[in-house]
């Protein structure tokens, strides 16, 4: 064998975990036309073994990598010529996926509109879409974060328009892919700028190429806009504010585990190519963790940290009038979009630490509000504020939980979520950023308002008439939001292990 | 050979950038759902040839020719999941007007 095709074997043997997941892909698409699809939900099934297969083997690229002396060179294996990063920043959220798509996978299993027909294209889509996050988190190219961001978005245009016979889903699919579309094509054009500026697609070339160029240094106007061009791209998949807009009706349309998968994962990924995009090619390592903007006329920082401004206040003032839970949901997405770019804005490794540690609590305080929407639909028929109205008093253990979810997304202690938001603000003030720090502490004030009115729905008002008995809850979904409750709870005492995790993972890129 | 070397990069910057500007007010003026979609096709395409541009005159290695290329392939799958949800839009409301779809807002 030449050497270019052993090095290639080789770095498949790294890529374990992605080909775990091609595979199962594939081997769905082959079942599905087989008879196996009409057991009941052996594909989705199917789909989980796959899932937890390549997270064996995810937790075996971890020990690796942690064996190997945790930082130096050893633990930034990168692959298939340089395009993409194996190092544990990347494994993190790769955890994370998995976990994302295991949730979506549990959600689904009980959501009645979903068509069982298609159950094997919607088992594809998934499996395809989280691969997409694999490679987004890993990406170390202009080209790679482009292609993960595509394989995220194609899949989950179509997950959004699922229930082809509804026309809130279709309608939701036409306006994500329009959306996605443009914010894609911009982000494109500003890629191709950069790629004329710094001649490469490489993050760490484009950094040494702009260091280099001093005329560029004196009038950086281009690579601002084409930085402004890369941003539209990658704020469309996190949602924040000038690229929130097809948000609240994708969250409102698609089916609701679609929905939940939508509001984390993508989510998550577009920090971790945030991240590295603008740590890896827009900052200079000033030693002990700490970065600076790579050009002193380009303060990116300061037009991230006016966008999270502008994206919780946005976020948190539109949720406050929202009736339906899906939509209240899409807008706390977007307020807590704005709280996690404010550990981008800091610079520092306590900055991406805290997204870090905040990502992992989100994922279940977001599941479980989703799994409650799910929940309602299928016992109450509603997905509306007004259809928990007294349901406290009929479904304790459901209501419980989704009141541990909403207290824990606004932030209130005993709760994980509030251990997060202290390490993000914790942030913030290291780098002296007042200011910042003042406006999100307002905002999760405000926040409360509308999380503490579904408590409210559910606790202290009366049950319409003639509906006072109680509610029959099936095992799967006490023993669901046991388990999705049970880490908010614990991370709000006991959070040490995972700050451990956190701080290893979030020392990456040569700091 | 020659007739690239005829015209410097600035003139397939122009070109490109003009492409983008068209593209962008496609999606601004028309309310056609297939009609936007040609405008997302033109953004694309004025990227591609910045792309090739770049790499041609200042770059000189092949990798602005190689992301043109997966861009040509991935813009032809959005393309494909883009109609097919367009069709189901027609199915559902009988039109592809983009101000037809208001069932969701709040």
């Amino acid at each position: 064998m030449s050497p270019t095709a052993l090095a290639l074997v080789q770095d498949l043997r790294l890529f374990l975990p992605e080909v775990i997941l091609v595979l199962t892909t594939l081997l769905v698409i082959v079942l599905d036309v087989t008879p196996v699809r009409k057991s009941h939900r052996a594909l989705l099934y199917l789909t989980f073994c796959g899932l937890l297969l390549s997270g064996i083997y995810l937790l075996r690229h971890y020990v690796d990598l942690r064996e190997s002396g945790g930082r130096a060179s050893s633990s930034n294996v990168l692959l298939f010529g340089n395009s993409i990063a194996l190092d544990p920043f990347a494994v993190y959220f790769k955890g994370l996926f998995l976990l994302v798509g295991l949730l979506t996978g549990v959600l689904s299993i009980r959501y009645k509109k979903l068509n069982p027909a298609g159950e094997g294209e919607y088992c594809v889509l998934l499996l395809c879409s989280t691969l997409g996050l694999f490679l987004m988190v890993g990406s170390r190219t202009l080209l790679m974060a482009y292609l993960g961001l595509e394989l995220v978005s194609i899949p989950s245009f179509v997950l959004a328009g699922f229930q082809r016979d509804s026309r809130l889903s279709n309608e939701a699919a036409l306006k994500y892919t329009i959306y996605g579309a443009i914010a894609s094509g911009i982000m494109l054009y500003g890629m191709s700028l950069l790629f004329g500026l710094a001649g490469s697609l490489d993050f760490a070339a484009i950094r040494h190429a702009l260091e280099g160029q001093t005329e560029l240094r004196a009038s950086p106007l281009l690579l601002s806009v084409s930085m402004l061009m890369i941003l539209a791209g990658f704020g469309y998949k996190i949602a924040c504010v000038p690229f929130h807009m097809w948000c609240p009706d994708v969250y409102e349309g698609a089916p609701t585990p679609i929905t939940a998968f939508l509001s984390v994962g993508p989510k998550a990924a577009g920090f971790g190519v945030i991240l590295r995009f603008f740590y890896q090619s827009l900052s200079t390592h000033s030693g002990g963790g700490d970065w600076t903007p790579i050009v002193d006329q380009l303060q990116w920082p300061i037009v991230l940290s006016v966008l999270s401004v502008a994206t919780m206040t946005v976020g948190n003032l539109a949720a406050v009038a929202q009736t339906s839970l899906k939509r209240l949901m899409a807008y706390s997405s977007i307020a807590h979009a704005g709280y996690l770019l404010m550990g981008v804005v800091v610079l520092s490794k306590d900055g991406i630490f805290a997204i870090l540690f905040y990502l992992a609590v989100y994922v279940f305080m977001n599941f479980g509000a989703f799994l409650f929407v799910v929940f309602l639909h299928d016992l109450v028929g509603s997905e509306d504020i007004e259809g928990c109205r007294g349901l406290g008093w009929r479904a304790p253990f459901p209501c419980i939980a989704m009141a541990i979810c909403l207290f824990s997304l606004t932030g209130l202690p005993p709760l994980g979520g509030f251990i997060g938001k202290f390490y993000l603000f914790l942030g913030v003030i290291g780098r002296e950023l007042y200011w910042l720090a003042i406006l999100g502490v307002l905002n999760s004030v405000v926040s409360l308002v509308y999380y503490a009115r579904v408590v409210k729905a559910m606790f202290l008002e009366n049950i319409p008439r003639g509906e006072a008995e109680p509610l029959p809850v099936p095992f799967f979904y006490s023993a669901a939001f046991a388990v999705l409750v049970a880490p908010i709870l614990l991370l709000g005492v006991y959070w040490a292990p995972l700050v451990k995790l956190a701080r290893y993972s979030s020392s990456i890129f040569g700091a | 050979m020659s007739l690239l070397d005829a015209y410097p990069l600035q003139h397939y910057l122009l070109v490109s950038a003009a492409l983008f500007a068209l593209g962008i007010f496609t999606l601004v003026a028309r309310k056609n759902a297939v009609a936007m979609l040609m405008g997302v096709e033109l953004i694309l395409n004025s990227a591609n040839l910045n792309f090739v541009a770049f790499s041609r005159y200042t770059v000189g290695n092949f990798s602005g020719h190689l992301f043109a290329i997966f861009v040509i392939l991935l813009a032809a799958a959005e393309a494909a999941v883009a109609l097919g949800i367009v069709i189901g839009i027609f199915q559902n409301y009988g039109d592809v007007d983009a101000d037809a779809l208001d069932g969701l807002k709040g």
